[in-house]
């Protein structure tokens, strides 16, 4: 039977304010459904192997770095489908090369031995304790987890680029075309990209599920990077932090980075 | 009433047709740009917004600048301006619309556009530009419509209108200020790091704004046959110089404060606005330009004999626009990046797709204000008969 006109209304009514309401019935779906989902998932509370941390942290040891070596950002690059773009207008990068005068402006002057100052060493995501990135996207896509991990949701991303802009670090590219045929080889164990999205270093979160380390610690055989719980004073990261004097990168903006540097 | 835009003279076909064609020319460049990627685009890594982000900053001052009419006219009845209070409204309108468009296409994921309501992140000043921006769209559609259906009418606007007008005060000063606030809340961005960036947004949209609507006000006059009056024109002309004034004052401002403290990182960015670094100039012409631009415009604005004079005043709308385009537009945006955190200077140069977006869209807000406009001009010589 056909409705009324005034069911028709009390229908019509209704559904616009289903419509409207999406993240209501969002938020009640998620609290329904979150338990059996997280406990699905690797590396989540529930799972075996994986490593966990109250605050990752990792630390550089740019005396141990050597100029010509690619090692850890070769790693990186392959387990996470970084695709080489080949411009550094559009390139994306994870982890990459830069010297001390332009990653520590404000310690740079003049009577800084040359080797120092031209030294390059690698830069990364800071994974801020206060990230302006996290503050300023407009759909969550990027987001703080419990143990600092700074992360990116490719799938919530709508590619406004306000995050790179209110990043101090310069540690996120958008994929400006699609990456896939950049890639130089595939690793299937972790997603592609698309073009159009924000990207950038996720402190191998994939791999801490999994009880690993992050690839680019694991490569680097000077072992110039260690990675460490920082809340946990027997970590390594917290045994050289405690002993050795380390510095940050611009410190008085408040975001906390949690990659510290030995110079 | 909007069959009233259906019918018209050659003439508004014509100016219909060719912004119609340059709006097609931005949709087929848009398609392009939707297939490959921003990578069509002159943005880059380092310099992650363009001509895009640029001209919705510049915009959203021309939609806000309504306020200069309507609040004089609402709040002090001012009676001069109640002829052309719509005309700002519908400007606004048009902006508006451009201002979203110009978001949407900056975008790498623009399917995904609805998430910013869908998934609303209350710390993100990017969600709240997007309330405030519909909201205020909404507001002057409904004020700009209803009460040129009362002129139609022959009544005065109905009495549930008032408060949406009232609302619309504050409103237009929200919308600036937040569009401000994308900007002046980035910690690594010194350029963009200060709290003066919304009162100088302001002061600049009150000057760009009311000299797009005298200029518009001018073509009305010529080719619409409506005469906004001269104690209107006279008193917009008056805004538009104070506030002029105080923007240049809000620079100088700004440039005494780096100039004179020092900080490296400060002076860096102007001096690149101002002189290029490592051999990219580009903007810095482009501000001298400027430069002359609003000294020109002072020079016509102060002198009372030249500002009271149409042709002269034409021309110094004409600089305050140009020169506040240039500055508020991508003189600030791509300045803001360069150099870089890391103190890299990576060239911006919008590309031909970009460009042939940008002016596709501009394209489509002329459009809209040709057709309100036209609407506008039939209503009255409707009720003038």
């Amino acid at each position: 039977m056909a409705p009324t006109r005034r069911e028709f209304l009390i229908i019509a009514g209704l559904s616009a304010i289903g419509a409207a309401c999406p993240p209501l019935a969002r938020i009640v779906a998620a609290k329904a459904k979150a338990p059996e989902v997280r406990a699905g998932l690797p590396g989540t509370p529930g799972s075996m192997s994986a490593l966990k941390a109250k605050r990752w942290a990792m630390v550089v040891d740019a005396k141990r770095c050597i100029d010509d070596c690619q090692d850890c950002i070769a790693a990186c690059h392959y387990v996470h489908n970084v695709p080489a773009i080949g411009n550094t207008k559009h390139e994306v990068k994870w982890i990459w090369p830069e010297r001390f005068e332009n990653i520590f402006p404000e310690e740079s002057h003049t009577h800084i031995p040359d080797a120092m100052g031209k030294q390059l060493m690698p830069v990364l995501c800071n994974h801020c304790d206060n990230p302006p990135c996290v503050r300023v996207c407009p759909t969550g896509a990027t987001f703080r987890r419990s143990d600092g991990i700074v992360m990116m949701d490719s799938h919530r991303c709508i590619g406004c680029k306000i995050c790179m802009a209110a990043c101090p670090y310069g540690a996120r590219s958008i994929n400006f075309m699609d990456p896939r045929p950049f890639i130089r080889k595939l690793n299937l164990d972790f997603p592609t990209r698309t073009k159009g999205v924000v990207e950038k270093c996720n402190f191998c979160e994939e791999r801490l599920a999994k009880g690993l380390l992050p690839a680019c610690v694991m490569a680097c055989e000077q072992k110039a990077m260690v990675f460490g719980d920082a809340e946990d004073p027997n970590s390594k990261v917290r045994q050289i932090l405690d002993k050795e004097f380390s510095i940050r990168r611009r410190p008085e903006l408040g975001t906390n980075p949690q990659v510290y540097y030995i110079l | 009433m909007l069959e009233k835009a259906l019918t018209g003279s050659n003439r508004y076909y014509g100016c219909v047709a060719i912004l119609l064609a340059f709006f097609g020319m931005g949709v087929y460049f848009y398609l392009h740009e939707l297939e490959f990627g921003l990578a069509v685009t002159g943005m880059s890594r380092d310099v992650s917004w363009g001509l895009y982000i640029s001209q919705f900053t510049f915009l959203v001052g021309i939609a806000a600048s309504a306020v200069m009419v309507v609040l004089p006219y609402y709040l002090h009845d001012y009676k001069a301006f109640g002829r052309i209070t719509v005309l700002g409204e519908f400007l606004a309108i048009a902006a508006v619309i451009m201002c979203v468009t110009f978001i949407f296409v900056n975008l790498g994921q623009p399917a995904r556009v609805l998430y910013v309501m869908f998934y609303p992140s209350l710390t993100s000043v990017l969600f709240w530009d997007m309330v405030v921006v519909s909201v205020y769209l909404v507001l002057n559609m409904i004020t700009g419509w209803t009460v040129l259906s009362s002129v139609k009418e022959g009544v005065p606007p109905p009495a549930w209108v008032k408060p949406f007008i009232y609302l619309s005060i504050p409103w237009a000063f929200s919308i600036h200020t937040v569009t401000a606030f994308i900007y002046a809340g980035m910690p690594g961005r010194s350029f963009w790091l200060t709290a003066i960036m919304a009162p100088r947004f302001l002061a600049a949209a009150f000057a760009s704004g009311p000299a797009l609507l005298i200029l518009l006000c001018f073509v009305l006059k010529r080719f619409g046959g409506f005469d906004a009056g001269k104690k209107a024109i006279d008193a917009l002309a008056t805004i538009v110089t104070y506030a002029l004034i105080i923007s240049i004052f809000f620079v100088l401002v700004e440039l005494w404060t780096v100039f004179y403290s020092q900080v490296p990182d400060d002076m860096e960015h102007y001096r690149f606005l101002f002189r290029g670094l490592e051999g990219y100039n580009t903007i810095a012409h482009w501000m001298t330009v400027s430069v002359i631009s609003a000294v020109i415009a002072l020079v016509l604005l102060i002198n009372p004999r030249t500002r009271k004079k149409e042709s002269f005043l034409a021309i110094a709308c004409v600089a305050v626009f140009f020169s506040l385009w240039i500055e508020k537009g991508l003189g600030l945006l791509v300045t803001g990046f360069t150099p870089s955190p890391m103190g890299h200077v990576t060239r911006y140069m919008p590309t031909g797709p970009e460009v042939a977006i940008a002016i596709g869209i501009w394209a489509m807000g002329f459009l809209i204000v040709t057709v309100l406009y036209k609407i506008f001009l039939a209503v009255r010589e409707a009720e003038d008969l």
